[in-house]
């Protein structure tokens, strides 16, 4: 994105779905993070041991 | 004794060894034949290239490891192989060359009773003009490219230091090229080092990338559940790009580098040219170009390996519209049809068709993303294939026990968003299975309930363990087999 154009609409960048405050605290709260990493790491190894034979 | 030779110290083939030995121990024999000396853990090549992790984090000696085990390595490349012998060799054997120590450039004929093939990608920089570390980008697809990498980041963060403006351009080099997302994790963590510094407003980061839609990755793209509702990773990595002011350039693929430009073509037809002041464009992949020859000379390389160099295996391989491509043409053995003790693990199987809708521009290049097969099936593929020798060796069996098909088989993918303990991020990602089943899941392709998207600093924990977790796996260190692959 080019930093001095203040105009941002009818760009690529303008349509996706930007993150709000509340979901970058989510993303970086220590506690909540700390179980989603036994959580994504729970759910990976169940895809991993049933994924071959 | 039974002999087992394997060809590449990659994810996939140092796992077929360390599953042979395993099984196997000193009654047979098993041999590497790899001209690299070192194993790198290649998703933390990423980390060199934005100078967070040091090359020797990301590699170790093989020959220590390979002593360890009693596994006989001979640093050499394979040049070529004769798998009905010749007259004066009954058995099948390998051609290959030395590449250091006293018999650098000596040939010798290694002959096996099992082959196993996984030499990997050849980086085909060759296939875009001036692409690469000898060109006018870098790469992160070796440890060696990515401390290159790094030492040019620097020169362009020093000149921002300065005041002076930027333009980063990451993404594929190559219409047809693949590993879309180790490039798209360099652009975020390029990013994020860019940001670390205070220094965006310089900085003009541009995706380009050959994928229809973003989010596409090799894979035909994905859903994920988000948010309330099931969204396509179309969303999910535009999103993550917008976020850190990244722009981006779709169905472009990149033909030739001048000094400081990039040319490519539109799927449209459109021949286009980008500025850039730093690149990195990982290049198309191609096998090895190893040739084969039967047992009076002739040459039979079509038998073994399709058309790019990569090895037939059984899969099926007959041409069909996209709308007929089906799960069950992905190989389940990785068993050559023709010659049946020789095997392709990883990168080195020919895929039966790309997962991605195969797409021409106007002009008639194509250009769609190749299937992606590193890391978690390349390692599963080695040690099923491992599984099965060791089987039919050990208790004469004949019919493959163990089966491992990417239609079957889930994925993660960790995409780095950057580095830190406290405040590092990264994108989990998980598919199951990696080629979409449209008649097992006919609503979303995939099991949409084992489908993740998450972004947040434990996803960088877990790429972290990983790197820890594979680096102790192969290395051998105690209870090395009981970790996945």
């Amino acid at each position: 994105m080019k930093p001095n154009n203040k105009v941002h609409n009818y760009k690529d960048e303008y349509y996706p779905p930007m993150p709000t405050r509340t979901t970058k605290f989510w993303r970086s709260c220590f506690i909540y993070q700390l179980y989603k990493f036994f959580v994504l790491n729970y759910k990976i190894m169940k895809m991993v041991v049933k994924g071959h034979s | 004794m039974a002999k087992v030779v394997v060809l590449g110290a990659g994810v996939s083939g140092h796992t077929a060894v360390a599953f042979l030995k395993k099984k196997l121990g000193k009654k047979h024999e098993v041999v590497m034949i790899s001209p690299n000396s070192y194993y790198q853990w290649v998703p933390s090549n990423i980390w060199v290239g934005i100078g967070q992790m040091t090359v020797d984090q990301v590699r170790f000696k093989l020959d220590k490891v390979y002593k360890k085990w009693s596994v006989i390595y001979k640093q050499a490349k394979a040049i070529s192989i004769n798998p009905e012998g010749n007259s004066e060799i009954s058995k099948g054997f390998v051609t290959v060359e030395y590449v250091v120590g006293d018999k650098q450039g000596q040939q010798e004929k290694v002959d096996y009773d099992y082959l196993v093939n996984a030499t990997g990608p050849k980086l085909n920089f060759e296939a875009t003009p001036g692409l690469g570390p000898k060109g006018h980008t870098v790469s992160v697809c070796a440890y060696d490219h990515a401390a290159h990498a790094w030492e040019e980041l620097q020169k362009s963060l020093a000149l921002m230091e300065q005041g002076k403006h930027q333009t980063f351009l990451i993404g594929t080099g190559h219409a047809m090229a693949t590993c879309q997302g180790a490039a798209f994790e360099y652009a975020l963590n390029v990013a994020f080092e860019v940001k670390k510094r205070k220094l965006e407003h310089l900085a003009d980061i541009i995706w380009i990338t050959n994928e229809y839609e973003l989010g596409d990755f090799g894979m035909g793209g994905a859903f994920v559940k988000r948010g309330g509702y099931v969204t396509p990773t179309k969303v999910f990595a535009e999103s993550i790009l917008a976020e850190y002011g990244i722009r981006w350039i779709k169905r472009a693929g990149v033909n030739k580098i001048e000094k400081g430009i990039a040319h490519f073509e539109t799927l449209a037809g459109e021949y286009k040219t980008q500025e850039f002041d730093f690149a990195m464009l990982i290049p198309g992949f191609a096998g090895a170009g190893i040739k084969a020859f039967g047992k009076d000379g002739n040459d039979i390389t079509e038998k073994l390996f399709k058309p790019n160099g990569f090895m037939t295996v059984d899969a099926d391989y007959t041409p069909k519209d996209f709308e007929d491509w089906s799960a069950k043409d992905w190989p389940e053995t990785y068993q050559n049809p023709e010659y049946k003790n020789i095997y392709a693990a990883g990168i080195a199987f020919a895929p039966p068709h790309s997962m991605s809708k195969p797409m021409k521009t106007a002009n008639g290049t194509p250009m769609f993303p190749a299937p992606p097969r590193t890391g978690m099936p390349s390692g599963v593929i080695g040690k099923v294939i491992a599984q099965n020798i060791a089987n039919f060796i050990k208790n004469g069996a004949t019919e493959h026990k163990h089966k491992a098909s990417m239609s079957r088989m889930a994925a993660a993918c960790i995409v780095s968003a950057g580095y830190g303990i406290r405040h590092g991020k990264a994108a989990t990602m998980t598919v199951s299975p990696i080629v979409p089943d449209w008649d097992k899941y006919p609503e979303w392709g995939r099991d949409i309930n084992a489908t993740v998207g998450e972004v947040g600093l434990a996803g960088h924990w877990i790429k972290l363990l990983l790197h820890y977790m594979f680096l102790h796996k192969a290395k051998g260190y105690p209870f090395w087999w009981l970790l996945p692959e």
